[in-house]
């Protein structure tokens, strides 16, 4: 028997009202290990982490740590406690020096006592020596590369005597040689005793630095395994591991036979999208699958205009486009529904018929006079039509429920009769009703002929809703499955672990 | 009824204040002083009206004082000249319109804060006014005063015109799709250019509308004197985002509506004319006011606390 882990997990429960976001994850870190935590979007990683860093509390199972069973895990506690995370984004002080910032962390000094300046900066060395790092404790944060602050981050962590590291994706914004630089960091905390919760979605660097895996789906823990006792296949099984449930409503129509959308090569260095190619027809769903970061929300701002591509051809059917800004791509009949409805979906304050009524202004401005009366009979239409369960009109857009809200938001679009829809992330967050009341609206628009652009997270929709799924990894289109394939294909498409996959 | 709970209480408190002041003074009501006294704020509240949109687009224009001492003195200038008034006019509203141009190119167009760009132009226009004119006030003849007109039917003429003025602004604001942009692009920029409007180019035209305004708001102001004080706009800043803020538009953008600024500025124009009339110290006047709109800003807080929750 190994001595008491670290950490230990046992049967741990987190409710968001309603959502059931872990339902029993079991979980051990051993001192002196490094050990990965694996699971697709939506598997409860991140609730995970929000737990085991006090910043939420469990509604059930244990957590104990060291042989000592917690209770009440608090932000300050844990972090008393020897829990440090380190997220991708660092949350340092970037007008502080680095000296300045490891102060702020470990100095519990009152306001007004006196700061002994040399102390401070030797501490600095002293912890930025440790890691092998070569930053000075009077550079400014800001001027640091983003390995460079994720240091600063572990330093800080090592300095307040963490005994778990937890880091969230740390490699997805750094270079090769940095990764390099940061693998040797975390080999280095494994050698010191130190446990390190690794989560990534690369499973090649699960392979070169975790010595154990647990996989997470649905909330839960599905299993954990010595890295060497399991392949790339076997893990994306774990991940996966389902089959997609009938849930979604049957394909009314087949696509049509003319192209609607086609890219051609398509990139944009700003937002690192290089050569995609893909066509969609009209009344086709064309899926995107892939992790988040893959580039999804990337693409679809290039085809709206809000990050012009430079580079490729993109035509609408038959005519070639360039799309500088949401107006051209709203003037050639492109719609974008986007990611984050509560804030840049609908806006809260204004009444639900100005919501509906605010993309199709743009082609009389500024003159127009508005007409109520049609605006309000156009409101109540898709009211109707979409079933928007709200008081009227006039109610406004924050008294929605997420899932009608969303329908607001999709119906400001489909009123400037788009030629190509785009969907970001439709269902996120919206209850399962009304959910599926939603998959029912975009099955009839692509009925009646509509080309739509479906990006989801969430696997099984895009597999059961999509005729055609385009999977991203890395910026770039991975591949092109047929509607309806194995979960664990696109899985793999979206790891980038196969290159199969045709047009 | 609800929705304009705001626009309503001080509609209610103005209210309050004529009552009292028909009852304990009731000369405050005999028409030759109540004209004056409207007239002589028909120029602040053509600014006014600017200034509303301007904080609904959730900017804010504190150069307007100098914009319109510029304006003011270079109106008065070609004036002086002999331009008759048909083209002095527009040519004040212009040269507003150009000032305003350069706020609304520094913020929208290298999206600086507002409030350091007008603060900066506020500055710099008016040293260099004081710098060029050294304080000379500027003579002007005898047709611009009243237009040329008896002073009754000047001071009427200037009335009308804000009031008409307001109306029609009030009016578009909600009833012409760009008055909708604005509320739009004050609420949420990023939700509005997701649905395909240009917050940049609307918080531009803003600016250029406000300067414009101003411009008009200083021949109001010309032809109620015989001469230009280099300092008439002095301070018109402050009078103006004061009765905004009271009559209800949100400092945060995107809430209030002109109705609002206009009962906010009669309340607020009141003060000084009530406490002659209740033979109260002037010196409340600034007190009071202060008080006015602490209270809207008060009220303010509070409601928006309410809706967090």
């Amino acid at each position: 028997m190994s001595p008491a882990p670290l950490l230990a997990l046992r049967q741990l429960v987190k409710n968001y009202g309603g959502v059931r976001a872990l339902r029993g994850v079991d979980f051990d870190l051993q001192a002196g290990e490094v050990h990965a935590l694996l699971g697709e979007n939506g598997a409860g990683k991140s609730t995970l982490i929000k737990v085991i860093t006090g910043a939420h509390q469990p509604n059930g199972g244990t957590l104990t740590l060291a042989g000592q069973r917690v209770a009440n895990l608090t932000p300050s506690t844990a972090r008393a406690l020897g829990i440090a995370c380190i997220y991708q984004q660092p949350a340092l002080f970037p007008d502080l020096t680095v000296a300045e910032n490891l102060a702020l962390r470990l100095e519990a000094t009152s306001a007004s006592s006196r700061i002994d300046w040399p102390a401070r900066r030797a501490r600095a060395e002293q912890w930025l020596a440790r890691l092998g790092a070569e930053i000075s404790p009077e550079a400014e944060v800001r001027s640091l590369s983003m390995p460079e602050q994720q240091l600063v981050e572990i330093a800080c962590a090592l300095g307040a005597g963490a005994r778990i590291v937890i880091m969230d994706e740390p490699t997805a914004s750094l270079t090769q040689k940095e990764q390099r630089l940061l693998f040797a960091v975390v080999r280095d905390l494994r050698k010191n005793g130190v446990g390190v919760i690794y989560i990534s979605h690369r499973l090649e660097e699960i392979f070169a630095l975790a010595d154990r895996v647990t996989v997470l789906r649905d909330g839960q823990s599905v299993g954990t395994h010595a890295v060497g006792d399991i392949d790339e296949a076997g893990l994306i099984r774990l991940m996966v591991g389902r089959e997609v449930a009938q849930i979604y409503p049957a394909a009314e129509s087949t696509p049509g036979h003319r192209v609607a959308l086609s890219l051609r090569a398509v990139g944009c260095r700003a937002s690192g999208v290089h050569n995609v190619s893909f066509e969609v027809r009209s009344g086709e769903i064309f899926g995107l699958g892939g992790l988040v970061g893959a580039g999804r929300t990337e693409l679809a701002r290039i085809l709206f205009g809000l990050t012009p591509a430079d580079s490729g051809e993109i035509t609408l059917h038959g005519q070639r486009l360039t799309l500088r800004s949401p107006q051209a791509a709203v003037a050639q009949g492109i719609a974008y529904v986007p990611e984050d409805r509560r804030r840049h979906g609908v806006v809260l304050e204004l009444p639900i018929a100005h919501n509906l009524t605010m993309a199709i202004h743009r082609r009389f401005f500024p003159t127009t006079w508005l007409r109520f009366g049609a605006e309000r009979a156009l409101a109540l239409d898709f009211i109707r039509d979409l079933a928007v369960k709200c008081a009227g009109p006039d109610a406004p857009g924050g008294s929605l429920s997420g899932g009608n809200q969303q329908k607001v938001s999709l119906a400001r679009w489909l009123a400037t009769k788009p030629k190509l829809l785009i969907l970001d992330e439709p269902t996120q967050g919206v209850d399962v009703g009304a959910k599926s009341e939603i998959h029912k609206i975009i099955r009839r628009l692509a009925k009646e002929g509509l080309a739509v652009i479906l990006i989801s997270s969430d696997l099984p929709e895009v597999i059961g809703m999509s005729d055609r799924i385009g999977v991203m990894g890395g910026g770039t289109l991975r591949a092109i499955l047929p509607g309806g394939s194995a979960p664990h294909d696109v899985m793999a498409a979206a790891l980038g672990t196969t290159e199969k996959g045709s047009v | 009824m609800k929705r304009y709970f705001r626009e309503l209480s001080v509609l209610g408190a103005l209210a309050a204040v004529l009552v009292g002041m028909a009852i304990f003074a009731p000369a405050f009501f005999s028409p030759q002083p109540l004209l004056s006294l409207l007239t002589r704020e028909a120029p602040t509240l053509v600014v006014a009206c600017g200034m509303a949109c301007v904080i609904i687009t959730r900017q804010i224009d504190i150069s307007v004082g100098s914009m319109f001492s510029v304006c003011s003195v270079c109106a008065g200038l070609l004036a002086a000249r002999g331009w008759p008034l048909l083209l002095v006019l527009p040519a004040s509203v212009a040269l507003g319109a150009l000032l305003g141009a350069v706020n609304g190119l520094l913020v929208a167009g290298l999206r600086l804060p507002s409030i350091v760009v007008t603060l900066a132009t506020m500055v710099t226009l008016r040293q260099g006014l004081n710098l060029v004119r050294q304080g000379e006030f500027v003579n002007l003849p005898d047709r611009i005063q009243w237009f040329g007109l008896s002073q009754m039917a000047g001071q009427l003429v200037l009335v009308g015109a804000s009031v008409v003025f307001l109306v029609a602004l009030a009016l578009a604001m909600r009833h012409v799709a760009a008055g909708r942009f604005v509320y739009a692009v004050g609420t949420d920029a990023e939700a509005a250019r997701l649905a395909g409007i240009r917050p940049q180019l609307v918080t531009f035209l803003v600016f250029i509308f406000i300067g414009a305004l101003t411009g008009l708001a200083a021949m109001m102001n010309l032809a109620q004197s015989p001469q230009v004080q280099p300092l008439s706009g002095a301070g018109l800043e402050l009078k103006v985002i004061a009765a905004v803020v009271v009559g209800g538009v949100a400092i945060s953008g995107g809430r209030g509506n002109l109705w609002g600024a206009f009962t906010g500025l009669l309340l607020l124009a009141c003060v000084s004319p009530a406490l002659i009339h209740l033979h109260i110290e002037a010196y409340w006047e600034k007190a009071i006011q202060g008080a006015i709109i602490l209270l809207a800003v008060v009220a303010d807080g509070l409601r928006a606390r309410g809706l967090n929750r």
